[in-house]
């Protein structure tokens, strides 16, 4: 009986009461005292809305036997939302860990979400490794005022000043009578507290009582991702289910027109044709009809802004961009650069390149999506990294209002920038109006996954650094020549050293190539550039590079921390085995930290093989250690595969790789020994770290590298060709 | 469209699809046995991997014409009950998945890995796991996680 609020919501609703607090607070309970809910959010409609849509809705239910369920609203993409935001908020709850649940929350920003990139705004988006900083206050309150209810009601209870209660692992405790009362127990006296304090910094626990966070806590989803029972997307059988594929070319942009419609309509278990502007799509009863028919379209295709273009032929035109006198957007503009190149003692020139790369996320993209007879509504599953549109775009497309779609969050099988894009979901709600009330599964098969993917730009860095008579870095001027903005231009700025005179500037080019962020963005080639330019003056004047570095940081005790840390762990300075040498580079992105590598090179096959990484983080508070050395091994090891693998390649405006035979990621056999990293302690506030470690990895090899042989890699991936190609010459 | 019997997990299925369909959409779409995954379709990444008669293949190669009710076919659901496997303790104990959509077939390549050979090296490890990716970079604790399955398979 328990239940019946939750599954009558229309019942439920007028048993329920709301309360705001001063700090814009709602906080919502069963009148019935059983199923208490809290919800922060400023607009109570809003919030009532959503209750009556989803009645088991809100940060946390408690149930008699002492149950807890927390609601993560991040996406869960191998990063571990799914335990570091409930973890917090079970922190400050004071919950027994043992008896916590986690489900993912309904895709509400207003009631979800946590400040957004305008200061007031919230935002139910997990990019830009903003999940764990930017809801690390959410929850800790949220967690402090689910504490403050249960206080309160044992207060009430026992008739005793709230002051003399305490809280510990799920049970309210009363010491001086000697009296404790488990959660669980408390939940048919649970009552509203007459006003809710505004609680902050101050009322939260402090960092030495913590009990969870910080500590080795398991992953709650782990468990379903050992026997196969996690569910993505991709997973989803529906009855009914009816199987999308679109054809979207080689040629981004390119309109298609199908010579053999009536041909494919008669294929078997063919049920529609669906054109797009660049595409034909195919619906199916099964998907290996689909398949079949995807195959046998016959398409013209037209050309488009990409025709004409080789990717591999374009960096002489970016030399000359970068060569030219015309200036483009200046980024950062510190000092006087120019002024310090003319009094300089010595001046530094040198181009650094990229290729484009892929996401390669494992789940090639994929969603559910069914949209009522009526056409009044829409059920969407779908991994996604959500957006500032938590609706994905799936009302205007479907014609229905954002309240009557419902997006099930699924766990995505890979993000890293390229589920924050909703092309995918789009394509699958524009099948699925079509088919309705046929729910429409759309895949991507890897071809297209690939061969319609969004890159990683490749681009061009004009690195220009000069020295003064002290040889001190005096200037440092920083040109990106690319498309995309951001995309191109982030982590181009040195925040961590301390050069007077510093500039970035961003040169746009357009090839009307697909272009999205990619794990890190443009921290990946601009760190590269930044710390090989750094090496090569420490080689020029022979100074260490990490004493060049600890000069530069001076100023920045955090940053130097984590230099002298990553030093001492590696072993710096002491002799290093024969044919190995070890490089370093520093990198920030939220959190900041030191990678250091040892490699050796194969003079006759042009082989890097990495033996060791090393990394001391700064990441500010860490919820889990553990999940974040996770994080650092994965981010190496995807920063090692773009580095030493991964190139997409453009001939002509079409992309001339389709599958992992020629697309290669790093596999078993490339992993280093260890991959070792060092936390350093911190009270600040925690910091993402799922994109510091990828690019510490192309400037810690390349430097290690110019140690080991002379030489200077200046182009990402460094195959085994160009690695050749740089020793031969 | 021909009717196929197939024996999975130790009991007896029956589909009904159309010749040549792959066992991987035959597992996946039709029989509802979702924890093998589809990432490549050309054998190359493993996600797929299933056992045919207690040997790793890559079901997105395999026809289910080619499959007979005479082979058993074993899928990562079928790999234990609650996920008890020594395999996949020490997964959890490693902490080993990120986003987990590879582990399916790390786990049943793991596991033909140690039915063949209870005490593999490091390299023996890198060198049978090799066929499988992991685009979070789980490698380092999926090396780990087979270590620690040998070690309390062994003891
Ligand atoms: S899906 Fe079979 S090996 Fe990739
Ligand atoms: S855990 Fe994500 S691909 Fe392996």
């Amino acid at each position: 009986m328990k239940n019946k609020a939750q599954t009558d919501p229309v019942e439920g609703m007028s048993r329920r009461k709301f309360l705001k607090s001063s700090g814009g607070v709602a906080l919502f309970i069963g009148a019935s005292g059983m199923l208490p809910h809290l919800i922060s959010c400023k607009d109570s409609n809003a919030l009532k809305k959503q209750l009556q849509k989803h009645p088991i809705t809100a940060w946390v239910q408690i149930t008699e036997d002492g149950e807890i369920t927390i609601y993560n609203p991040a996406a869960e993409m191998g990063q571990g939302s799914m335990t570091s935001l409930p973890l917090v908020f079970a922190e400050e709850m004071d919950a027994d860990w043992s008896k916590v649940k986690v489900e993912f929350s309904p895709q509400e920003t207003d009631i979800y979400g946590s400040e957004g990139w305008a200061p007031g705004s919230k935002l139910m988006f997990t990019v830009g490794s903003r999940t764990t900083k930017s809801y690390y206050p959410v929850m800790r309150k949220a967690g402090a005022q689910a504490r403050y209810v249960l206080l309160s009601s044992a207060a009430a209870h026992w008739n005793t000043p709230i002051e003399e209660l305490r809280t510990e692992d799920s049970f309210v405790i009363h010491e001086n009578s000697n009296r404790k009362i488990s959660y669980g127990d408390l939940v048919p006296y649970l009552s509203m507290p007459e006003t809710l304090p505004d609680l902050s910094e101050s009322d939260f626990k402090d960092q030495k009582d913590f009990r969870l966070v910080g500590r080795e806590i398991p992953r709650t989803e782990i468990p379903s991702k050992v026997d196969g029972s996690a569910q993505f997307a991709i997973d989803l059988r529906l009855p009914q289910m009816v199987y999308g594929v679109l054809e979207r070319g080689k040629l981004n942009a390119a309109t298609p027109t199908l010579t053999n419609e009536d041909e494919i309509l008669a294929m078997e278990g063919v049920l529609k044709l669906v054109p797009f502007d660049y595409a034909i799509g195919v619906v199916a009863k099964t998907l290996e009809e689909a398949l079949a028919a995807k195959k046998s379209l016959q398409i013209d295709w037209s050309e488009a802004q990409a025709s004409g273009f080789n990717s591999q032929d374009i960096y002489p035109e970016y030399k000359q961009i970068a060569d030219s006198r015309k200036k483009g957007d200046a980024i950062v503009e510190l000092g006087d650069v120019g002024q310090a190149m003319k009094k300089a003692a010595k001046v530094y020139e040198v181009d650094f390149k990229n290729d484009y790369v892929y996401h390669a996320q494992m789940e090639p993209l994929n969603a559910v999506i069914q949209v009522a007879e009526d056409k009044k509504s829409a059920d969407v599953w779908v991994g996604s990294q959500q957006g500032p549109d938590t609706k994905l775009g799936v009302p205007d497309l479907v014609g229905v209002p954002p309240e009557q779609v419902n997006v099930h969050l699924q766990y995505l099988g890979g993000g890293f920038g390229r589920r924050s894009m909703n092309d995918f979901v789009n394509e699958c709600a524009i099948l699925a109006k079509e088919m309705a009330p046929l729910p429409v599964k759309l895949i991507w098969t890897r071809e297209d996954d690939v061969s319609y993917g969004t890159f990683r730009p490749l681009s061009l860095q004009r690195l220009k650094a000069c020295t003064d008579a002290q040889g001190n870095i005096s200037g440092f001027s920083h040109c990106v020549v690319g498309d995309g903005g951001r995309l191109v231009t982030s982590g181009a700025r040195n925040d961590h050293y301390d050069i007077p005179n510093q500039l970035v500037e961003w040169r746009e080019t357009s090839h009307g190539i697909r272009l999205k962020h990619w794990r890190s963005v443009g921290h990946g080639p601009n760190k590269f550039a930044i710390e090989s330019m750094l090496d090569e003056i420490a080689l020029d004047q022979s100074i260490d590079p990490v004493d060049l570095r600890r000069k530069l940081m001076a100023k920045s005790p955090r940053a130097l921390a984590t230099l002298e840390k990553a030093a001492e762990i590696s072993g710096w300075g002491s002799p290093v085995a024969e044919g190995r040498a070890k490089g370093v580079a520093f990198v920030e992105h939220g959190s900041m930290g030191t990678g250091i590598c040892e490699i050796s090179v194969d003079r006759n096959t042009g082989n890097i093989k990495v033996h060791k990484f090393w990394i001391a983080l700064d990441a500010g508070v860490v919820v889990q250690p553990d999940n974040v050395k996770a994080q650092m091994e994965g981010g190496i090891i995807m920063g090692m595969s773009s580095v030493l693998k991964e190139q997409i390649t453009i001939v002509d405006g079409r992309v001339q790789q389709s599958n992992f035979h020629d697309y290669n990621l790093l596999r078993f056999q490339d992993v280093p020994e260890s991959i070792e990293t060092a936390i350093i302690p911190s009270t600040e506030i925690p910091e993402g770290v799922g994109e510091t470690a990828t690019p510490m990895v192309a400037g810690a090899i390349a430097n290690a590298f110019l140690k080991l042989t002379g030489k200077r890699l200046r182009h990402l991936p460094f195959t085994p060709e160009r690695v050749l190609e740089v020793l031969n010459a | 469209m021909a009717t196929f019997r197939l024996n999975i997990n130790n009991t007896a299925q029956e589909v009904e699809v159309a010749e040549g369909t792959s066992l991987l959409w035959v597992l996946r779409e039709h029989l509802g046995l979702t924890g093998t995954k589809y990432g490549c379709g050309i054998a190359q990444c493993g996600a797929c991997t299933i056992h045919v008669d207690n040997r790793p293949m890559r079901a997105c190669m395999l026809q289910v014409d080619n499959v007979s009710d005479g082979q058993k076919i074993r899928t990562i659901e079928g790999l234990s009950v609650n996920g008890t496997h020594t395999v996949q303790k020490a997964w959890i104990e490693a902490q080993a998945p990120q986003c987990g959509y590879c582990q399916s077939g790390q786990i049943m390549q793991a596991v033909a890995l140690l039915e063949e050979n209870p005490n593999p090296s490091t390299e023996e490890i890198k060198t049978y796991m090799n066929g499988i990716l992991c685009r979070c970079g789980t490698y380092m604790r999926v090396i780990k996680a087979i270590e620690l399955a040998a070690n309390t398979q062994s003891t």
